[in-house]
């Protein structure tokens, strides 16, 4: 049997994937990485964007990433996102209308409030995600 | 010795707060379970996270050159208290040993000669710690309008403001009281410092098997956004923990409730009875030496 992978990925509200893979390719902040099995230690921070995750005989499985990071160690690959959605479950036409309405608040913020900062990362963590789909 | 009547009424009154706490215990069981699941979810995170924190400071902070949120201010002199409790009463000894322990650690710090502020996180602490140490509290985070457990706005609100904070250099050192969730029957009144952050001691270290990590950016930069998550991270988790363990107070003392209920009746309808027995035997009586004197 081929070597596998040991993967789980983590937001703060649940643990969203663990189990054996073959390969992970994942958004790092300075470019894009693969995870094959037997990987060398390596921790970098992640960037928005789509974690593939490939198994054996198993269709490819497409997770959204907010920010986060990646932690590869001889146990295996772990993914800590600030938050993450699985594409296959993604309900775009939902998401537009949050990010409509996302927009639609930012306006009512002046632009030196703390609100405002967290609302435009808000926003462009939307339309990436809308983007992905 | 009550009448009749009145008894009957009191019954009747004990009987529906005992329909009251037994609907508030079924209502808290349920939110139980939920903020339970809520609060086991989120913490792999947070283990993980506390982990590589861990492992990190190991690499960079040792000789005390790394951030400031990790390494501290080298002072000691201002300290943050953050007073975790829940919004909301009925819930047995609950806020009451929170704000206990609180006090202590105020007092303690005190005796130290720090200078003490103070943030409370839920309406009952700022409610019971506000007559004493009102003038020592310097903010308030309402969590009131939080729904279903989603305390991860709240939470980062919080950190940014702490950190903010800190940068500006209002206190030194930030702890938080808060109650830890062990188990349904038992929450513990815990003291946790929150900045500079310190990994706890258990964290597990990896193994690396003679490997060298590497680091994409550096360890420092990567430090650096970390801690502020972490920070997030303990507060959130310290959220959770203290909500799981409200409604858990919350089912105990409403079954406690209920169950005194219970015996009320009893003992009242123990009463009831006899005075209702008396009275008969007392009419007998009355017609039969009217029957006699005939």
């Amino acid at each position: 049997m081929a070597d596998t992978l040991h993967f789980s990925l983590v937001s703060p509200a649940k643990e969203m994937f663990s189990g054996e893979v073959s390969h992970v390719i994942a958004p790092g902040s300075e470019g894009q990485f693969g995870v094959l099995p037997k990987h060398a230690p390596f921790m970098t921070t992640l960037k928005n964007g789509v974690v593939q995750v490939l198994r054996a005989g198993k269709d490819e499985m497409r997770i959204f990433v907010r920010g986060g990071f990646a932690d590869v160690t001889p146990a295996g690959l772990t993914i800590l996102a600030e938050e993450a959605v699985d594409l296959a479950e993604a309900d775009k036409a939902a998401l537009q209308a949050e990010l409509e309405a996302t927009q639609l608040e930012l306006k009512s913020h002046s632009s030196d409030d703390g609100a405002h900062v967290r609302l435009e990362e808000h926003i462009a963590y939307l339309e990436d995600l809308c983007a992905a789909i | 010795m009550a009448s009749l009547k009145e008894l009957k009424g009191r019954i009747a009154s004990v009987k529906s707060t005992q329909k009251i706490t037994k609907a508030k215990q079924m209502v808290a069981a349920a939110k139980l379970r939920r903020a339970q699941e809520a609060a086991e979810a989120a913490r792999p995170y947070a283990e993980r996270l506390a982990a590589v924190i861990a492992n990190l400071s190991a690499a960079t902070g040792a000789d005390g050159s790394g951030p400031k949120l990790l390494s501290g201010t080298g002072a000691s002199d201002t300290h943050l208290v953050l007073v975790m409790t829940a919004e909301r009463g009925l819930c047995g000894g609950f806020n009451a040993n929170t704000v206990k322990r609180a006090r202590q650690h105020i007092d303690e710090l005190r005796a130290e000669g720090k200078t003490v502020k103070v943030i409370t996180i839920g309406k009952k602490g700022r409610e019971q710690l506000g007559r004493e140490y009102g003038d020592l509290f310097i903010d308030h985070v309402d969590l009131s309008d939080v729904k279903q457990n989603d305390f991860t706005e709240a939470a980062l609100g919080l950190g940014h403001e702490l950190t903010r904070l800190y940068e500006e250099g209002a206190f030194d050192v930030a702890s938080l009281v808060y109650s830890r969730f062990k188990s349904v029957l038992s929450q513990v009144p815990s003291v946790q410092q929150v900045i500079p952050a310190t990994p706890p001691e258990d964290a597990e270290v990896i193994d690396l098997q003679g490997a060298i990590y590497s680091y994409e950016p550096s360890e420092e930069e990567i430090l650096e956004t970390l801690l502020p998550r972490y920070i997030n991270t303990q507060l959130l988790s310290a959220m959770l923990e203290s909500a799981a363990g409200e409604q858990a107070a919350s089912m105990t003392a409403m079954d406690n409730a209920t169950r005194n209920a219970g015996d009320l009746i009893d003992s009242l309808s123990l009463q009831y009875n006899r005075a209702r027995q008396a009275q008969i035997t007392k009419e007998l009586i009355e017609i039969i030496s009217g029957a006699e004197a005939l």
